[in-house]
């Protein structure tokens, strides 16, 4: 029987070229290189034209043959598609002429970009015959392992940082994952997977099941070229923690080009990171192609990574598209969260407040010019960082159920309004 | 000084499949060298042309990255243990 892949053809190592089976593996056995999906794009650019993509539900499956599954996806029908919104009175305040919001903060079904990874990882690990999936996670991932897995009946182990905020573990633990809390920041959870993935037979899907995990990423770069119109953003500004998803929406906007779904032309790929986890963009900063780990201390947990698997491709990105790469203290990480909320009401998790605090600076700087137009990826939804904000979002004004308490309440807020103009 | 070296799954075909190998070093390029006297072939995957570390391999004594140490002339005692393991993606 001959075997059949769909439209892909094997992994290959991004380092040396040498070519793998389409297993579940994501190493390169020679020099450790990442394994990444060589896909037949002649076949596919036959098969993906615009209207195809236009007669498809309104999901992220509308680009299944540039997605790294062999037949129709099993999981997670319903992801992406999100909202591309135009940020006029962030616009504003930032002081650029057009701006975009990727709102990925409420894809389907756990709020966060990961379900875009995750419909892939599982899809395929289905396919490869996995019953058990898991995941190393800074939160989100966890989130959507463990949703996804209970929606189509398959074991979650899901292993995170101990600390994490309240929120995301409640959110793996209502769907009956097993969550296993390590005490140790991400890096060390990751390696203690990559340990456990050698040993265990399950699907890991940001180990053994990355190459596959890793390209769901590229839809959320295909949306925003569709949703644009079919053309290509001057400006993206992508938050990073390994910097596996900028380096995918850079592979989804050449992979457009190359298959003629959009005009070439010049863009710029920004790279966000929190100031207590920026091994990427300082970096990039000092005109490095390598990157130093460091021991993340920030409230944006969902990017702490010091060893960043992806960094030496981000930088290879940023420098190839001129793109620069910044980073935001925990303050203006929080200002950022508020200013997308009180211009756009968009409420995205700690991540958000990353990308809009860098796109504030890049804006004012003029690395993103004011007369120009720009899209931020927004990741993941706030209410899964509540406890990063508690205590700096203004506080209720409690009184009793009496009209005339309120009234003396707005007297005296007015009054104090006056008075501090 | 005998140290155990864990072995990642990738590099288990030269070690005849060994999860954990102990060798008798001071420093981790003392290790990475015995390594190789016993296994032949096993440097070349951790190290590159010029002599560093591979980028996409970790190499941690104990529970520390390396880079975070001494680089290769981390010193290593008896009774530590030395992990190579793959850079994984984020999550």
């Amino acid at each position: 029987m001959e075997k059949n892949d769909g439209f892909m053809k094997a992994l290959r190592c991004r380092e040396c070229g040498r070519e793998y089976p389409l297993n579940a593996t994501h190493v390169c056995e020679f020099d450790f290189g990442p394994l990444e999906v060589v896909y037949d794009y002649e076949r596919i650019k036959h098969c993906l034209t615009k209207s195809v993509i236009h007669g498809r539900p309104e999901t992220m499956w509308r680009y299944r043959e540039l997605l790294p599954i062999a037949h129709e996806p099993t999981v997670g029908f319903q992801v992406g598609y999100t909202p591309l919104v135009k940020a006029d009175r962030l616009a504003r305040q930032l002081g650029i002429r057009e701006l975009w919001i990727k709102n990925d903060t409420v894809n389907y079904p756990t709020l966060s970009f990961k379900d875009r990874v995750v419909s892939v990882a599982l899809s395929r690990a289905k396919e490869l015959g996995f019953s058990t999936v898991a995941c190393a996670s800074t939160g989100n991932l966890a989130n959507s392992v463990s949703a996804n897995a209970a929606a189509v009946g398959l074991k979650a182990y899901v292993f995170i940082p101990a600390d994490l905020e309240e929120g995301k573990i409640v959110n793996s633990l209502i769907y009956g994952a097993n969550v296993i809390g390590i005490r140790g920041h991400y890096d060390e959870v990751n390696r203690l997977c990559a340990e456990i993935a050698g040993k265990f037979g399950w699907a890991f899907v940001n180990v053994n099941m990355r190459p596959y995990y890793a390209e769901g990423s590229k839809s959320m770069g295909f949306e925003i070229l569709e949703q644009l119109g079919w053309r290509i953003p001057h400006h993206t500004v992508v938050c990073m923690a390994s910097g596996s998803l900028l380096t995918k929406i850079h592979k989804s906007y050449q992979e457009f080009i190359k298959l003629g779904l959009v005009p070439d032309a010049k863009y710029r790929i920004h790279g966000a990171q929190a100031s207590g986890c920026a091994p990427i963009s300082t970096a990039h900063k000092a005109g490095m192609d390598f990157f130093k780990p460091v021991k993340p201390n920030t409230i944006a947990k969902s990017l702490a990574i010091g060893t960043p698997a992806d960094g030496f491709y981000a930088l290879r990105v940023l420098k190839e598209t001129g793109g620069s790469g910044d980073d935001a203290t925990d303050d203006e990480i929080r200002e950022g969260m508020k200013l997308l909320a009180e211009c756009e009401g968009i409420f995205a998790e700690t991540a958000g407040g990353v990308t809009v605090g860098v796109a504030k600076k890049l804006i004012a700087s003029g690395k993103i010019p004011a007369n120009d137009s720009a899209v931020l990826c927004i990741t993941g939804h706030g209410l899964k960082t509540l406890d990063a904000v508690v205590g700096h979002v203004g506080r209720t004004r409690e009184i009793k159920p009496s009209l005339r308490e309120f009234e003396s309440l707005l007297n005296a807020e007015n009054h104090s309004e006056l008075l501090s103009r | 000084m005998p140290v155990k070296v864990r072995i990642p799954t990738p590099l288990r075909k030269l070690t005849n499949n060994e999860e954990i190998v102990e060798v008798q070093a001071k420093t981790v390029r003392d290790a990475i060298a015995e390594l190789q006297t016993r296994y032949p072939g096993i440097k070349e995957r951790l190290i590159d042309t010029d002599g560093s570390v591979r980028r996409f391999v970790n190499v941690y004594v104990n529970e520390e990255d390396i880079r975070f140490l001494q680089n290769q002339e981390t010193p290593i005692k008896s009774g530590d243990e030395i992990s190579i393991i793959p850079a994984i993606a984020g999550g």
